[in-house]
């Protein structure tokens, strides 16, 4: 390019000037600001939540009782109470289970889609998985609410049925589709040159898939699991109605939980803007944006470097 | 397969042949079984919300205003409220998406930068609906309440704007990615800017790539409900909304209301307005299915 436009202006071609020029140099400028759109939300979602918050967490908020206790009383006189530790074990409880339900069905309908299946089952399988992935969160916590409640009260005869086991159901059929879609991805990457290699040594098509697709899809296929837990850690309408809302620390599947998300959304109707209890909800907002940042940044890095070392 | 052939060619099948055949098969069924299980329970599930919610849906539910104390009537105001706040965050995101999306894939050098809006983008999409909702709040509702003038139509659209704009980027930058280079250095080649050629060339080629990703987007922002709780949407106006400065009803929200919220609604109501939504959004998702099909077959490259 360089070189060429050198060439350009010693012979005395330039550039023309005219309308088609600038428009072209005014579409450059508004695209850019377009591409770098991104990048601008994210830091202003960090910094308004952060602005809101930050100044609370940083020198009013007791960190010893905010990481270190359960008693989350952001109400109560004369001293509230911020312990946030049975919020962050509620939602990692209802994760964790989630993760149980959701990591082998989606890793195993990834490799039944992109390895077994073939010609039209696989189309429709895909088409389904897709359409799975779309259902609203709000509707999932009604299914929690109505179909799965009555559901666990009856086969387990307990007296409450939104509890983890229901969340957590709910939460791994939410999170299954969109991980069986990243896993399968991560599958596709995987040249078909190794598969024929393996197959023309007489492995058969599992062997093919233990031995040679699954090792070299696994940085893909770990990403997955990690958008995966990224997503049902920030799931919020979900987990409000079918966890139970209990400020709880649990200790079995059938107990009810609350979870940082559900806390926000529930609570945050309630308070006077500039309160404590207002700022201590967007210091959960904080914590929650830089886990699922952590969590995206890493699940890029391992898809990235997959992509560099086969470049 | 190498099994077959090992029989054409008269060689026997050894044990351990046989073993790795009827391993092949025990796994294949059993991860056959596997799919299987993650579907079925969704399938039921969408015939629950059928059966119950059937019976409530008819013309009167979808055209009438709620009545007493929203347990019985219709859902009017919910449906045009959530017909506002789709058009008005459509308005917002998808011209900026797409020109996110033409930067990446017409201009954007291979550098830092490009990475950064990559990750950007990632993050955007993985950023909990909750803290969107924080992040309108604090931005559209008190910052620029000047202009917004608090909780309205406008707040809880840019939120979702923002919130869905990683789907119009992805899939417009596949779309665009998708026309071959030789049909912009055709372009180039006569004399055409970088940007005669975007609009003559690659757009068009792509046009309707694009517009299966804006479907997508619009049955993801029917759904979302935490991001407009506290930003437009509330629990009930009487009055259907009239310009983006109002507050509406969203049938998200009034689905979370009727069945988490309040009291002594009769069932068949939640039930009737989660299977509108489930319809309105599975609707939108198989059109761009098809829609995407469909261009498969067409495509003339």
């Amino acid at each position: 390019m360089g070189a060429l436009r050198e060439e350009s202006a010693q012979r005395g071609i330039e550039d023309r000037i005219d309308a088609a020029w600038v428009w072209d140099r005014i579409a450059k400028a508004v695209i850019f600001i377009g591409g770098i759109s991104a990048i601008v939300f994210v830091i202003s979602i960090f910094i308004f939540v952060a602005k809101e918050g930050l100044g609370f967490a940083l020198f009013d908020l007791d960190k010893s009782q905010f990481f270190g206790s359960p008693a989350w009383r952001p109400t109560s006189e004369p001293e509230p109470q911020f312990g946030a530790l049975a919020l962050m074990a509620g939602t990692a409880s209802v994760t964790g289970f989630a993760m149980l339900i959701a990591v082998p069905f989606s890793l195993g309908s990834a490799i039944y889609i992109s390895e077994f299946a073939t010609g039209r089952k696989r189309e429709y399988l895909k088409i389904l998985v897709e359409l799975l992935a779309a259902i609203p969160s709000v509707v999932w916590g009604f299914i929690g609410l109505t179909i799965m409640n009555p559901l666990i009260i009856q086969v387990f005869n307990v007296p409450v049925g939104l509890t983890i086991l229901n969340a957590g159901v709910i939460l791994g059929l939410m999170a299954a589709p969109i991980m069986t879609t990243i896993a399968e991805d991560a599958l596709k990457a995987v040249p078909d040159g190794y598969r024929e290699a393996a197959e023309a040594m007489g492995a058969t098509r599992w062997q093919v898939i233990r031995w040679v697709v699954l090792p070299s899809a696994k940085k893909g296929l770990v990403a997955a699991i990690l958008l995966g837990v990224g997503r049902g850690f920030g799931e919020t309408m979900a987990v409000l109605m079918a966890s139970g809302h209990a400020i709880n620390l649990p200790t079995s599947p059938f107990d009810s939980v609350r979870a940082l998300t559900a806390t926000i959304a529930s609570e945050l109707g309630e308070t006077a803007r500039g309160s404590e209890h207002y700022k201590a909800l967007f210091t959960l907002g904080i914590l929650l944006f830089l886990v699922t940042f952590t969590i995206n940044l890493l699940a890029d890095i391992l898809v990235r470097g997959r992509k560099g070392k086969k470049a | 397969m190498s099994v077959k052939q090992h029989q054409i060619t008269s060689f026997e099948a050894q044990p351990l042949d046989l073993k790795n055949r009827r391993n092949e098969r025990l796994v294949r069924f059993f991860l056959g079984w596997v799919t299987m299980l993650l579907i079925l329970p969704v399938l039921l599930i969408l015939g629950v919300l059928i059966y119950k919610g059937s019976p409530a849906l008819s013309w009167a539910f979808f055209t009438e205003m709620p009545r007493d104390g929203m347990t019985a009537g219709g859902i009017l105001p919910a449906l045009i409220g959530t017909l506002w706040l789709v058009g008005v965050a459509l308005t917002a995101a998808v011209p900026l998406g797409i020109a996110a999306a033409i930067y990446l894939s017409e201009y954007a050098p291979d550098n830092m930068l490009t990475r950064i809006i990559n990750l950007a983008i990632i993050n955007l999409a993985g950023v909990p609906s909750i803290v969107h909702a924080l992040f309108g709040l604090g931005a559209f509702v008190i910052f620029l309440k000047p202009l917004t003038g608090g909780t309205c139509i406008l707040a809880a659209s840019l939120t979702l704007a923002i919130m869905t704009l990683p789907v119009v980027i992805v899939s417009t930058r596949e779309s665009l990615q998708a026309v071959p280079r030789q049909f912009r250095e055709a372009c180039w080649s006569l004399g055409a800017t970088r940007w005669q050629t975007i609009r003559k060339v690659v757009l068009p080629n792509s046009i309707s790539g694009i517009l299966t990703g804006v479907i997508i987007q619009v049955s993801m922002t029917v759904g979302e409900t935490a991001p407009i709780m506290y930003t437009g949407a509330v629990t009930y106006v009487a009055f259907l909304p009239e310009s983006f400065t109002d507050e509406t009803m969203a049938l998200s929200l009034h689905l979370y209301n009727l069945a988490f919220v309040m009291q002594d609604v009769p069932e068949s109501l939640p039930f009737g307005v989660a299977l509108a939504l489930v319809g309105v959004v599975l609707t939108l998702n198989s059109a761009s299915i098809a829609f995407r099909m469909h261009l498969r077959g067409k495509k003339k490259w």
